[in-house]
């Protein structure tokens, strides 16, 4: 029985087809380079914690000397005069906690809000109910701007973050300042007694430093709180509506409670943020060595001292500089492992359910 | 139930479903304008649009104010010229531009390899490994790391062994605030790749360093490839890691025809510090020049970086 000349052609081609080019076990090389990859990965992961042991190290070993010579009283000692040699970071301190604090309320409130408004889809919704009007809620086009939507604005909210805090710094200096000292200094001639407007605003101070801080934090915030929110299992929240709960009792009574742990997690996170910043607050502060609980009062804080003193310190200066670098690295180390174990637990409890 | 059971459980039964709704005013259950709790519920929605709304205002006062300040002043003679000294007029900042791409490079250079090898382990690695959950741990902590303690470390480690502040310190500084966001982003993106895929190759014979080169690194691409744009979008805005490790300088980077990376640089992030604290209008003026020019090229970067994920998504 004759072939096709196609089927003859292909059976040669198949006997002079040798499969050991294409299926061959690794060669040494490739099996030498496969474990040479391996280690080279698992090296360069240690790498990571390696890099936070040197970077603790680095800054603690920097700071001996200063420690042996002001010990523990530079934690609560006021005083700062490179002249007379006398240092203490308790002003920084407070100035740090204090801003970051004030600025965490505000940041949280507002933040809270738009991650509840991203997670419950109100702009999506709203844009629906406006296609539907028309008839266009179906269309292949327009039917998915609800869901193109509310991506935009969850992009907008973290484009907030991506604006550089000495961009945010620069805009506090010209615009807030000018914008907020009438009205300060208004708080301050009426109500002068009162501990919070005991000062007027004379330039930089805590209130322009501290609404330029939240609207950094509020980001973070919102990015992690909205996760939260979304994790919450659908079925509690259709549970809560089933009961004929409005929205707002299922809000504030079921996913907000759910959610509690994620949103508590990102407010650490957004604490630590706070405390390290540096630039705005460089910037807006009024590095003004003063224990103070005036909002309207120029202060200073860790980071911004480190900023301002460490680029013309003497080497006298230095290790005291180390110093204070060193207490403000174990204080946001602390909170920002805290909120890294918080968000842990979150997750795995999340998936748990 | 029904069967056996005779007459008298039926007529308990019927008390039984019909005892709770006894007494209820049905019209209560309405949905009504007029009630509290509903009333309650529509105001605490627009209180909360509202909130969202001035969250959102701070973006645009800043857009509209670098257009406004710094727009308007664009001119090339600012991309190609120093910086003035004060009471001088006109100048630029080509230099800082120049100086501000450098030490980006370097640290991308330093930490595109060390994190997209550590993403890939952290995504291989088996759930109980307890140095990858370690590492991601530490990577965690890493990303909430104070911008300016970067500088110190750089300051300590990098400028005092060399005995000056330079391009090479400035980079290094950044390469640590960026590790954090290029290892998280790397193992999430090739975590994301399918199983199947894996497996196919690996069923095919191909050693696990083909496996990540062939098929594991090119599927990822994309979500690695944002990670990257987030991280350099990050460092190019920071001022506080090159306050004193790059310093500042007037001069361009290049001396008699070669360029040093040993000697102060100037980047875009502290010429507008230093600008802004000026008494100099022109100095000013130049400050939001830089910082609109800063602010452009960071978003753009960070949303082609986003539109990679996007794409990985859709497939």
């Amino acid at each position: 029985m004759e072939s096709a000349p196609e089927v003859i052609r292909a059976r040669e081609e198949a006997a002079a087809w040798n499969p050991g080019q294409v299926w061959q076990p690794p060669s040494p090389a490739q099996k030498w380079g496969d474990k040479v990859f391996r280690q080279l990965c698992v090296l360069f992961a240690a790498a990571t914690i390696v890099l936070i042991a040197v970077l603790v190290l680095e800054i603690g070993v920097k700071a001996i000397p200063a420690f042996r010579e002001y010990g523990l009283g530079f934690l609560y000692r006021a005083t700062w005069d490179p002249n007379k040699a006398q240092y203490g970071i308790l002003p920084e301190i407070w100035g740090t906690l204090y801003t970051s604090l004030l600025a965490l309320v505000i940041g949280t409130l507002f933040g809270v809000a738009a991650a509840v408004f991203l997670s419950e889809g109100y702009l999506g919704g709203f844009v629906f109910r406006l296609l539907k009007a028309v008839n266009l809620h179906f269309h292949p086009f327009w039917g998915k701007l609800p869901v193109r939507i509310e991506g935009v604005l969850k992009t907008l909210i973290e484009l907030l973050a991506a604006v550089p805090s000495v961009v945010y710094g620069l805009w506090g200096l010209f615009v807030v300042i000018p914008l907020i000292r009438p009205l300060c200094n208004l708080l301050h001639s009426q109500f002068g007694w009162f501990p919070l407007f005991a000062t007027d605003l004379s330039g930089p101070g805590i209130l322009p430093a501290v609404l330029v801080l939240s609207i950094m934090i509020l980001p973070t915030i919102t990015a992690i709180s909205r996760d939260a929110l979304v994790a919450v299992p659908p079925k509690l929240r259709m549970a809560a509506y089933g009961l004929g709960a409005t929205r707002w009792e299922t809000i504030l009574g079921v996913l907000l409670p759910t959610a509690s742990r994620g949103i508590f997690g990102g407010i650490v996170l957004a604490f630590g943020r706070a405390l390290g910043e540096t630039m705005a607050l460089a910037m807006l502060v009024g590095n003004a060595n003063r224990l103070t609980v005036s909002l309207f009062s120029p202060a200073n804080t860790l980071a911004a001292l480190l900023a301002n003193s460490f680029p013309e310190a003497g080497a006298k200066e230095i290790p005291v500089l180390m110093y204070a670098a060193l207490v403000l690295l174990a204080i946001t180390l602390v909170v920002n492992l805290f909120g890294a174990l918080v968000l842990e637990r979150a997750a795995a409890s999340a998936e748990a359910k | 139930m029904i069967t056996g059971s005779g007459q008298p459980t039926m007529s308990t039964q019927d008390q039984a479903i019909q005892s709770p709704l006894e007494g209820v005013n049905f019209s209560e259950l309405e949905l009504s304008l007029y009630r509290p709790r509903t009333l309650f519920s529509i105001l605490l929605s627009i209180l909360v649009s509202a909130m969202t709304i001035v969250a959102l205002v701070p973006l645009f006062a800043v857009l509209t104010m670098l257009l406004w300040r710094g727009g308007s002043k664009l001119s090339v003679a600012l991309f190609t010229s120093l910086p003035p000294a004060p009471l001088e007029q006109g100048g630029g900042f080509g230099n800082a531009i120049v100086g501000t791409l450098i030490m980006v490079g370097i640290a991308t250079i330093v930490t595109v390899p060390l994190g997209v090898l550590t993403g890939l382990f952290l995504a291989q690695a088996p759930k109980d490994s307890r140095l990858a959950s370690s590492v991601r741990l530490s990577a965690k902590v890493l990303t909430g790391f104070p911008s300016i303690l970067a500088g110190v470390f750089a300051y300590g480690a990098i400028v005092l062994a060399t005995g000056g502040y330079s391009a090479v310190a400035g980079g290094i500084a950044l390469s640590i605030l960026m590790l954090p966001t290029i290892i998280l982003t790397s193992e999430s993106a090739v975590a994301m790749v399918p199983a199947r895929m894996k497996e196919a190759s690996v069923g095919m014979g191909a050693t696990g360093a083909q496996t990540v080169w062939m098929v594991l690194l090119p599927t990822a691409m994309p979500g690695i490839l944002t990670g990257v744009m987030l991280a350099v979008a990050r460092a190019a805005g920071e001022t506080a890691p090159l306050l004193f490790t790059a310093l500042f300088s007037n001069y361009w980077l290049t001396s008699h025809g070669h360029a040093n990376l040993m000697q102060p640089t100037a980047s875009l992030a502290v010429l507008i510090y230093n600008f802004a604290g000026m008494p100099f209008k022109n100095q000013v003026e130049l400050a939001w020049a830089a910082a609109f020019v800063l602010v452009v090229l960071v978003l753009i970067i960070n949303l082609i970086g986003r539109s990679f994920s996007r794409r990985q998504i859709d497939q």
